[in-house]
């Protein structure tokens, strides 16, 4: 199901397809017409990609053959088992969580998971987590505190659940929670954008020591369609509200917030997992790295000044 | 026997009625008619029903601290537009209104003296944006609890807020990340971290550090929650019950520890500061 800007570049894969198909019947050598437009693809794929507008950018972080949590630790992690629970009152599949081996080391996976299909998306909720949910990333993040392990977490959900049963048991209160004990916690820990970083329900598992974001990732206060629902009165500013956000990847490096851009392969993360996750596996390993050499002063003291030196103000 | 019979005219309720208003205001909740003279010496609860009416943050410092001990801090900092925002109105225009009657910004900290105990203090104002959490409040707050662990003091924050304020975009999702880590630090040095609930508490604010105190307490009746009750009785395409998300609903549910009256609420803190840290007076 190609994006409505994607018609030019799925018009190609169909040509292509094709004819590969005439040559498979037919027994005709097309490899130099395949070449060709192979490479007319490559680069309507790098045009279409490197001009996408604000909704554009949110469309492709949603878009519904990106790769999710789970695919990334299948490509990625080794020795990967997930742990299940809140011990208080259920099991989110919203987020999963787990020990993972990551180029040989261990550490502490968590991230929120959205489903593939209808089926999938009654049991993940289409990736927005109840309090239950950060309650057990919470207990995931205290057990590699415990065990001197690092954390790593990805962040995909259009936000937090707001339904009744959330509210009763404390959405506010299991976000906010998390956001104080991952400031204090004794272990370094990096957080990726893979795809949506909607509001607080992304930031519940992204108070970290460096924030990584996916070149076609967004990172948002609010959603376009409810900002445009209420500083336009209406639904349909969606696209005046994902550019006055400016929720990219490119611009929340620009306003410090992002420490660095993860590059996608050429058509988006969606067009080809294997090339996305290594990318991914590159940076985390060169992060983890770096951050495992620190201290547990020097990191809580960075990680501190990073959140308390975000802002912008004037003097009266 | 028609002619026996009453004619009967619909109650109407009436909600309007021509009073001189520097004398009298009515109560939004029972539609008392209160004399504002009462109503301020009462710290504007209604002396009906006990309907809390919305005070400023310059009121909740008045009310909480010793007189005469109240230092305000940081009261030149004001909001600038990072992202020039535009939607039916410029953000810089948003602003100007705001400030236009005198307030700075929608939280006003200072350090005091609470019942003799010295302290650091937050007041959130609704009357500003909606009272909504950009840079600079979150910078006042990290600075005021800075101030908090610089001294060996607790920290009061009162809230009342809608959330964050959505015309600062990133940088206002991060003023909760911003507030929760100097909480943190607070925590880490066992200092005491008072939350005071009014109405409404809502959004990123309950999602941060409303929800953190050691003891959360909510005036009686006020909105608390994370989604507001709109968005999600869109969301669930249904009515939601009566006195959802209210204080007694959140005592209810375990989110806070005391529903208290305003007129109630400095003796409390100051009965909690007294176990926790401050200690009895000789």
């Amino acid at each position: 199901m190609p994006l409505e800007f994607e018609s030019g570049i799925e018009g190609i894969r169909v040509q292509i397809d094709k004819l590969l198909d005439l040559a498979d019947r037919r027994g005709i050598d097309v490899s130099s017409e395949v070449e060709v437009l192979r490479e007319k693809l490559l680069e309507i794929s790098r045009q279409t990609y490197e001009n996408l507008d604000a909704m554009e950018q949110v469309l492709v972080a949603r878009h519904p053959q990106r790769p999710y949590t789970l695919d990334y630790i299948d490509r990625i992690c080794t020795d990967w088992i997930e742990l299940h629970g809140d011990r208080a009152f259920r099991d989110d599949q919203a987020i999963v969580g787990g020990w993972a081996r990551i180029r040989g080391r261990t550490v502490m996976v968590i991230g929120h998971q959205k489903g593939r299909n209808m089926k999938e998306n009654l049991d993940r909720n289409f990736g927005m987590p109840h309090p239950e949910g950060y309650r057990k990333a919470l207990r995931l993040l205290k057990q590699a505190e415990k065990f001197g392990r690092p954390v790593v977490t990805l962040i995909d959900t259009p936000g937090a659940y707001p339904g009744i049963g959330a509210e009763e048991r404390g959405q506010g209160e299991a976000i906010a929670t998390n956001l104080r004990e991952m400031a204090r916690l004794k272990t370094p820990i990096v957080s990726v954008i893979i795809g949506e970083g909607g509001s607080g329900g992304a930031l519940a598992l992204g108070v970290t020591d460096r924030i990584l974001m996916l070149e076609h990732s967004v990172y948002s206060v609010i959603s376009p369609e409810g900002c445009s629902a209420i500083l336009w009165r209406s639904s349909e500013h969606r696209e005046d509200a994902a550019t006055a956000l400016q929720l990219t990847a490119r611009h929340v490096l620009d306003h410090g917030v992002c420490d660095e851009i993860i590059p996608e392969p050429v058509g988006g993360a969606h067009s080809d997992w294997d090339s996305a996750a290594a990318h991914l596996e590159d940076a985390l390993d060169r992060v983890l790295s770096e951050l495992v050499e620190l201290t547990t002063d020097e990191l809580l003291e960075s990680r501190w000044a990073k959140y308390e030196a975000i802002g912008t103000w004037r003097e009266a | 026997m028609a002619w026996f019979r009453k004619e009967k005219k619909p109650l109407k309720a009436q909600n309007k009625r021509d009073l001189p208003a520097d004398v009298f205001e009515q109560c939004p909740g029972c539609g008392e008619v209160l004399y504002r003279e009462r109503l301020a010496k009462d710290l504007r609860v209604c002396s009906k029903c006990g309907h809390h009416l919305r005070i400023s943050a310059e009121g909740y410092l008045s009310i909480l601290l010793d007189a005469g001990s109240l230092e305000e801090l940081d009261g030149n900092l004001r909001a600038s537009d990072p992202l020039e925002f535009m939607d039916l109105k410029a953000y810089t225009n948003r602003i100007v209104t705001a400030e236009s009657d005198g307030s700075g910004e929608a939280v006003m900290t200072a350090t005091g003296r609470l019942d003799g105990i010295e302290l650091a203090i937050a007041a959130m104002d609704f009357s500003f944006i909606g009272g909504s959490m950009g840079s600079v409040v979150g910078e006042k707050i990290a600075r005021v609890s800075r101030l908090a662990l610089r001294r060996c003091v607790p920290l009061v924050i009162i809230s009342q807020s809608g959330g964050a304020r959505m015309q600062e975009g990133i940088y206002s999702l991060m003023q909760m990340a911003k507030t929760s880590t100097v909480l943190a630090r607070l925590h880490e040095a066992s200092l005491p971290f008072i939350s005071v609930l009014t109405n409404p508490t809502t959004g990123g604010i309950t999602a941060s550090h409303s929800m953190l105190g050691d003891v959360n307490l909510a005036e009686p009746d006020a909105l608390i929650g994370f989604t507001g009750p709109r968005v999600i009785e869109e969301t669930i395409k249904q009515e939601l019950p009566k006195g959802f998300q209210r204080s007694e609903f959140q005592l209810e549910h375990g989110m806070v520890d005391l529903v208290v009256d305003r007129r109630d609420l400095k003796k409390t803190i100051a009965l909690i500061l007294r176990h926790q840290l401050a200690g009895w007076p000789e």
